[in-house]
């Protein structure tokens, strides 16, 4: 039974044909799992899954000063950001806090394309449209699906589609006409693994949905496996691993800022942000690798050798490509080092763990060789 | 075999109860990882929290349906969780407990009930 208050992505029907399990996710009524979250997982990670992420939020931010509005309030420099490609990055309060976690890409000279959070989505589209001035629109594009497909037969799969796909690297983006329609299309993901996400017309969906899945090397892949893989791939979910408190530097996300905007010191929250890059943060998210007893999830503490707590962990489970259990959490940075040996305490009981690097898993990610 | 509507189930031999989670339970958890049953010589009262049951998402607590001591954990379960999925009603029981009060069994459902109740689910 569905919960009434829940939105529905247009794919919901096709996801209860499918047998889905239906869960409520970022207020909307998900497939967590059609065959089983361990199946799907290594599914994706030996061919390829397919995601339904249409509740993602999508915009568009247009005008003569859409760039350097947008950069007000991330880290990242879009102004030099070429054509054709897209970056990760955080959307930043006045204290440096991130508000969510975005892609935005330039695939046309149209301004960006975003892709927000869908359970931030209201608020960040309500920040910008409070904080934006001059020559600057941002459009929402409700009327939008996303589908992402994900996984090392991603490429062969949707090459055979469209052969100008082969072509992508990693974060090219672009909109292309494919299965017949306006499409915004990256060679981009979340689960660690090479593959696209195609923003498709909402109308499209289904048809374009059904088409892909009819390759016998594609599965649908609910939510379930899809946090277990971002989690090996050492990637953090807002509201969880990173929210509104958490600084880029804590967040161990300091690749999102450009050197170029560090150095103007242009953007929400840089003050504290170039603070902590030069005497450090307070606390920092760390990998760790749980030796013994029951997975350690979000909310369980994370204790020194002599057992006083210093942190907490912000996501865990089971890795079923590793075949043991992993973590990420906050430490102060004293005890972030690599092979620093910790504890985590599941309802009582310690257990020992031992801080790894991320991600836990290799990523796969498809990187065109230097020009 | 007596259910609950915690979707335990408990088997009465003398005054040692078997006791697991149900079909039902199992494939609603999907794939169970780890299991955390208890020490022999623990006492729990009926609806205690005794073992918890985690899939790959989550952790779950399942409680006693009936007081008593616990006589043998499913030892078994620590090395090969994915029993309770294969045989949650056979191989993969939780504890054995002696029983405090036999008569508790009475307020249990039994088979048509459950799968009456789940109909209601």
């Amino acid at each position: 039974m569905t919960d009434p208050t829940l939105k529905t992505t247009v794919l919901n029907a096709a996801h209860r044909a499918l047998g889905a399990r239906m869960v409520g996710f970022g207020g909307y009524d998900m497939p967590v799992q059609y065959e089983g979250v361990l199946a799907e997982h290594r599914w994706t990670r030996e061919h390829a899954g397919l995601f339904d992420v249409s509740h993602m939020g999508q915009a568009r931010l247009t005008g003569a000063d859409a760039i350097a509005q947008f950069q007000r309030f991330v880290p990242g420099d879009y102004a030099a950001l070429k054509a054709g490609r897209q970056k990760y990055s955080l959307l930043l309060n006045e204290s440096g806090g991130i508000i969510d976690d975005l892609m935005a890409g330039k695939p046309d000279h149209g301004g960006l394309y975003i892709v927000v959070n869908a359970g931030n989505k209201d608020e960040d589209f309500a920040f910008w449209r409070a904080h934006l001035s001059g020559d600057a629109t941002l459009t929402v594009l409700d009327d939008r699906a996303l589908i992402a497909i994900q996984g090392p037969e991603a490429a062969e799969v949707m090459v055979a589609h469209e052969p100008v796909l082969a072509e992508f690297g990693f974060m090219d983006c672009a909109r292309l006409m494919l299965f017949g329609v306006d499409c915004y299309v990256s060679r981009s993901g979340y689960t660690g693994e090479d593959g696209y996400e195609i923003s498709v017309p909402a109308a499209e969906a289904e048809r374009i949905w059904n088409t892909i899945l009819q390759d016998a090397r594609v599965k649908p892949i609910g939510l379930g496996a899809r946090d277990s893989l971002r989690l090996e791939a050492g990637l953090p979910l807002h509201g969880h691993d990173i929210d509104a408190t958490t600084s880029p530097v804590e967040g161990a996300l300091t690749f999102a800022l450009s050197k170029s905007r560090k150095d103007a010191a242009d953007f929400n929250g840089a003050g504290r942000i170039l603070k902590e890059l030069a005497e450090g943060p307070s606390r920092v998210r760390v990998g760790l690798s749980v030796k013994e007893g029951a997975p350690a999830r979000e909310g369980a503490e994370i204790a020194d050798a002599d057992g006083t707590v210093i942190g907490v962990v912000t996501s865990g489970g089971p890795s079923p490509t590793l075949g043991r259990n992993i973590a990420m959490g906050y430490v102060p940075p004293s005890h972030a080092a690599l092979g620093t040996n910790l504890k985590v305490i599941v309802r009582g009981r310690a257990s020992a763990c031992e801080v790894i690097d991320m991600p836990f898993v290799a990523q796969r990610y498809h990187r065109k060789p230097a020009a | 075999m007596h259910f609950t509507s915690d979707h335990e189930w408990v088997r009465l031999d003398g005054d040692i109860a078997t006791v697991g989670i149900t079909k039902h339970a199992a494939d609603q958890l999907g794939d169970v990882v780890f299991v955390e049953t208890p020490e022999a010589g623990k006492t729990f009262g009926k609806g205690d929290s005794f073992a918890v049951v985690e899939s790959v998402k989550a952790a779950s607590d399942v409680y006693a349906p009936v007081s008593g001591e616990v006589v043998e954990g499913n030892a078994a379960l620590a090395s090969a969780p994915e029993t309770v999925n294969a045989d949650p009603e056979g191989e993969g029981w939780f504890a054995k407990i002696k029983v405090s009060d036999a008569s508790q069994i009475d307020g249990l459902m039994d088979r048509a009930g459950y799968d009456a109740f789940l109909a209601t689910l």
